[in-house]
């Protein structure tokens, strides 16, 4: 038995603690320590996805103390994937972060990068564990890290969005926490399958169901399911850019991970579709959080802002798919998990090139762009069209498998907001091209010299947005793949 | 059917994309990078003629690149429909890649780079179009050919080009979204296929009304095909610069739009499932009206290439209203169509360009007595007409006898006077441009003084002339081509 699980989550943590350090001896040096922490996790992140491919799930006991005292690792192919997943875009993020950092909070260097990797400590800890409880501190740990996060940006503005951000993130956990409350109450047990054994044959039980909804409404707050989204989009937008890039793709994603396990292994699917029927009603909110999603973003007159609001109706499409209840509609489900992630990470990599340049993105400054930033705009396009769900992108294979779920369980109005939605962001990112693409540089004294000259982002970044353009694509053509080996046999 | 597997459809159609960072890298040297384009448009050509043997023995090419689901891969299949149209395309880049070296070095444009570089990826697109082996392949060219024309279309950068920019995308971007994508997947989900086959995929899976609405649902959705009412996207996309108008809106984009429904009706549906619906009148009925109504609008076009254009919306029909017949001269006389069309109306365009950067002059009412100074041009504009009226001896003359032929053999007479009728009107918008061209008074010309012979440079006329030569050609040798037909179709 190794420790490569572990190692996942300590490296960073450790990291984390010792470039905290660093900042009273060389600040300079937190930046390699805490690179180093995170390469030690994709490391281990991509090891340990192997092993489960090729011999099933790992469980790993903390301290070697069995369940269910002590804390249980528990890694089959789902969070497996999530793991490499929210490493590989913690790390990717941090090189890029390098340059963004030194120009965005050039004074709290080593205090940011600490913060950081506990953020993704907490998210790698989220997702890793087989304990319920241990799941809300980690959440905890997530969320107060976004907090100081968001604060750090906008200096006007973030510490308004933080607030509002703590206030319902607050209201979430807590709403959690109640639920696994009561399952404690009901089960005496904290481990996700030990409860899992125990309230499979009560599914009568009042306790249990009140247990249920607390714990996914609160994931729910969490994800930002609309209606309650009004966090997401300040708090995304006003934080710094260096903070965004990893937030957007990620902490959505990874509740998402959670509200999924919890669907297939705490409560199970006959207790959600054969005792509970809401499945319907789940599936009618994500088509209208689908479709104010799009429309919201169509009032938006600043790029981060139009994404962030993009993400509030990719929720929709993810928690509508797991609801529909069938395999094909999970398959999309977890397959938009690992595509949103990577599409959201790209449109925000181009987001963070452009703002390094332009320092604004309000869509009227991004006049000229493609003559300005070719690379950066190509990364660009190519995650957009991943979004509008143009083939071989990937975001094109978990919308084809959303698609096909939602007309076999007949849900023609979640197949029609899909359809639409691709509408609305063809018009969004189209109308942004546009913009980038004919409106003439804008004729001030200080832009007169630069017209017609490439003025690009650092190397360390534009490298980071063509692996994450590569990987768009490689997704795409190797979805089948993916979803033979990963998706199917988790869902059984 | 025997099936051979090869590499050489996925080289086709990689080859001219992987010269595009060649041509991006020589852009500082125009020569080179014409150089390239050419080397890179004749191995094309090469591969294409190189699988041609093969395919007229009756046999078929495949390769399978990515299993993205069961029966529904990334796959080419190589078939008699797939060769012709890819011969047409990769032998006409050639001839156009000189004719745009004419056309932008002789009006000096701009962006000279990414013209070659956009056009090069459209062809790409089109011949993967072409040797798709089901319909999951067949989109994702479509969209990225949709997608890699709108920079071409937009080429000028100004506001008349951002606006047809717009309708460009409405229509063949949002149809093909709207309409094709659902379409397609509800057939996966029916049969849990997309393959091609002459049987069509369904097995009595779908009623009658299912039937229609699907489809009506691919007939508009590719848009391309400028069926009416989704038409309007071909005249406002003349704006570009005429080599894109020439290629690709009056062989590649268009073209690939009637491809794909021909693939749809033969392929998906197969004639068999369309005539026991009887489905084919009511897809004449569709096709007649544009026939009928794009001639009558070319009438009243003063603009040479709208008047291109409108006759370009109504030839299209001809091949859609073929197919429709389901008989075997119907669907001989449609597919034929593909190629004939295409040599005679790339040489009117060729000719509107010529004319465009001899004189600077766009309107039929100004060129007048035109033909005196540019006999050549207007003497290929002659043939070229012929063609498209469907007159000997041009090769024309060969699809409107088959399509004729047809409808007496479907025992539809009335639509053969859809036929004559809409003949009549392309010699009405057609013959007095010659006639004019020729014997007009022109406006600047002194009485006495000899008329000076002031055709364009080589590089656009001879292109013109190669292309109308060929249009006489093929009258006199088109049994190539209807084998190609008879294999691909299996009509003896």
């Amino acid at each position: 038995m190794d420790n490569y699980p572990v190692l996942i989550v300590v490296a960073p943590f450790m990291t984390a603690l010792f470039a905290g350090l660093f900042i009273w001896i060389e600040e300079r040096l937190s930046y390699p320590i805490v690179l180093t922490g995170l390469a030690v996790s994709v490391f281990s992140a991509v090891n340990v996805l192997l092993r489960v491919i090729a011999s099933g799930t790992i469980q790993y006991n903390m301290a070697g103390w069995p369940p269910p005292i002590g804390i249980e690792y528990r890694i089959d192919l789902l969070n497996a994937m999530v793991l490499c997943l929210v490493s590989g875009v913690a790390f990717l993020n941090l090189i890029a972060s390098y340059r963004s950092v030194q120009q965005e909070i050039s004074d709290r260097t080593g205090a940011y990068y600490t913060v950081y990797n506990l953020f993704i400590t907490g998210l790698l800890g989220v997702t890793i564990t087989g304990d319920l409880f241990n799941l809300y501190v980690l959440i905890e740990i997530t969320s107060l890290t976004s907090y100081a996060q968001v604060a750090m940006g906008d200096r006007d503005r973030g510490p308004l969005a933080s607030l509002n951000y703590i206030f319902i993130g607050v209201i979430g956990a807590s709403f959690y926490l109640l639920g696994v409350g009561y399952l404690y109450m009901f089960t005496g047990s904290l481990n996700m399958v030990d409860v899992a054994v125990i309230i499979k044959d009560s599914q009568g039980s009042s306790t249990v169901l009140v247990a249920f909804i607390l714990c996914i409404l609160g994931v729910w707050i969490k994800m930002a399911l609309f209606p309650m989204h009004v966090w997401l989009p300040n708090a995304y937008s006003y934080s710094p850019v260096v903070f965004s890039r990893a937030v957007a793709p990620l902490m959505t994603k990874v509740m998402v991970y959670v509200m999924i396990r919890l669907m297939i292994t705490v409560f199970g699917y006959d207790y959600l579709f054969q005792k509970l029927q809401i499945s319907d009603a789940v599936v009618w909110v994500a088509t209208i959080a689908v479709l104010a999603g799009g429309i919201m973003a169509l009032a938006q007159k600043n790029l981060k802002k139009m994404l962030a609001y993009i993400i509030v109706c990719e929720i929709g499409y993810m928690v509508g798919g797991a609801w529909l209840g069938n395999r094909l509609g999970m398959t999309g489900a977890i397959l938009h998990i690992m595509n949103d992630a990577l599409m959201t990470f790209a449109l925000f990599l181009g987001v963070g090139n452009m703002i390094y340049r332009q320092k604004s993105v309000d869509l009227t400054d991004l006049r000229g762009l493609f003559g300005k930033m070719p690379w950066t705009m190509g990364g660009f396009v190519l995650a957009a069209l991943s979004i509008i769900g143009v083939p071989p992108t990937c975001g094109f294979f978990s919308k084809w498998y959303l698609l096909l779920g939602a007309f076999e369980k007949g849900a023609y109005h979640f197949a029609a907001a899909l359809i639409i939605s691709s509408l609305i962001c063809a018009v969004l990112f189209f109308r942004v091209f546009e913009i980038c693409f004919f409106e003439p540089m804008p004729h001030g004294h200080e832009n007169l010299h630069s017209h017609g000259i490439i003025e690009e982002a650092p190397v360390s970044m534009l490298v980071v947005s063509g692996i994450v353009s590569f990987f768009l694509i490689f997704a795409g053509l190797y979805s089948g793949t993916i979803v033979n080996t990963i998706i199917l046999p988790f869902l059984g | 059917m025997e099936t051979v597997i090869s590499i050489k459809p996925l080289l086709a159609v990689l080859v001219t994309l992987f010269v595009i960072p060649i041509l991006i890298s020589s852009s500082a040297r125009p020569n080179v990078r014409e150089a390239w384009i050419f080397i890179a448009g004749i191995i094309k050509l090469g591969l294409v003629f190189s699988m041609l043997p093969v395919i007229l023995e009756g046999k078929q090419i495949a390769l399978i690149l990515f299993e993205i689901a069961p029966g529904a891969e990334l796959a080419f299949r190589v078939d008699g429909l797939g060769m012709l149209f890819a011969i047409v395309a990769a032998s006409l880049y050639i001839v156009t890649s000189v004719y745009s070296i004419g056309y932008m070095r002789g009006l000096d444009e701009h962006g000279q780079t990414r013209f070659v570089s956009f056009f090069a990826l459209a062809l790409s697109a089109t011949i993967g179009v072409a040797f798709s082996a089901n319909l999951l392949t067949l989109y994702l060219f479509y969209e990225i050919l949709s997608l890699a024309t709108y920079p071409l279309v937009t080429h000028h950068q100004d506001e008349n080009s951002k606006i047809s920019g717009r309708r460009y995308l409405v229509f063949i971007l949002g149809t093909s979204i709207a309409l094709v994508l659902p379409a397609m997947i509800y057939c996966y989900h029916v049969t849990g296929t997309l393959e091609f086959s002459t049987a069509g995929i369904f097995t009595g899976q779908l009623s009658r009304p299912a039937a229609t609405v699907l489809l009506l649902m691919f007939l508009f959705g590719f848009a391309k095909a400028g069926i009416m009412p989704f038409h309007s996207w071909l005249p406002a996309a003349m704006v570009a610069p005429t080599p894109v108008s020439a290629l690709l809106h009056a062989v590649a984009v268009v073209k690939v739009g009637v491809f794909s429904i021909v693939r749809v009706m033969t392929g998906i549906f197969g004639v068999g499932l369309l005539s026991a619906y009887n489905l084919g009148i009511m897809v004449m009925i569709i096709a007649s009206v544009t026939i009928l109504v794009g001639s009558c609008i070319a009438l009243s076009q003063d603009e040479l290439k709208r008047r291109l254009a409108f006759s370009t919306v109504s030839q299209l029909s001809y091949i859609v209203f073929g197919v429709a017949l389901l008989s075997p001269q119907g669907l001989l006389g449609g597919v034929i169509h593909i190629v004939l069309h295409a040599f005679g109306k790339i040489t009117l365009f060729f000719c509107a360009g010529a004319i465009f950067v001899a004189t600077g002059k766009k309107y039929i009412s100004q060129m007048s007595g035109l033909g005196k100074k540019m006999p050549f041009t207007f003497a290929a504009f002659f043939i070229g007409s012929l063609s498209v009226i469907g007159l000997p001896p041009t090769g024309g003359f060969y699809s409107k006898w088959n399509l004729i032929l047809g409808t007496l053999e479907a025992q539809q007479t009335i639509f053969m006077v859809v036929l004559l009728i809409s003949s009549f009107l392309n010699a009405f918008y057609f013959l007095p441009v010659v006639y004019n061209g020729f014997f007009g008074k022109s406006d600047d010309e002194g009485a006495e003084s000899p008329v000076k012979i002031q055709e364009a440079n080589l590089c656009l006329l001879i292109p013109l002339i190669i292309t109308a030569v060929i249009s006489i050609v093929l009258f006199f040798y088109p049994t190539i081509f209807i084998n190609l037909v008879k294999v691909g179709l299996g009509i003896s």
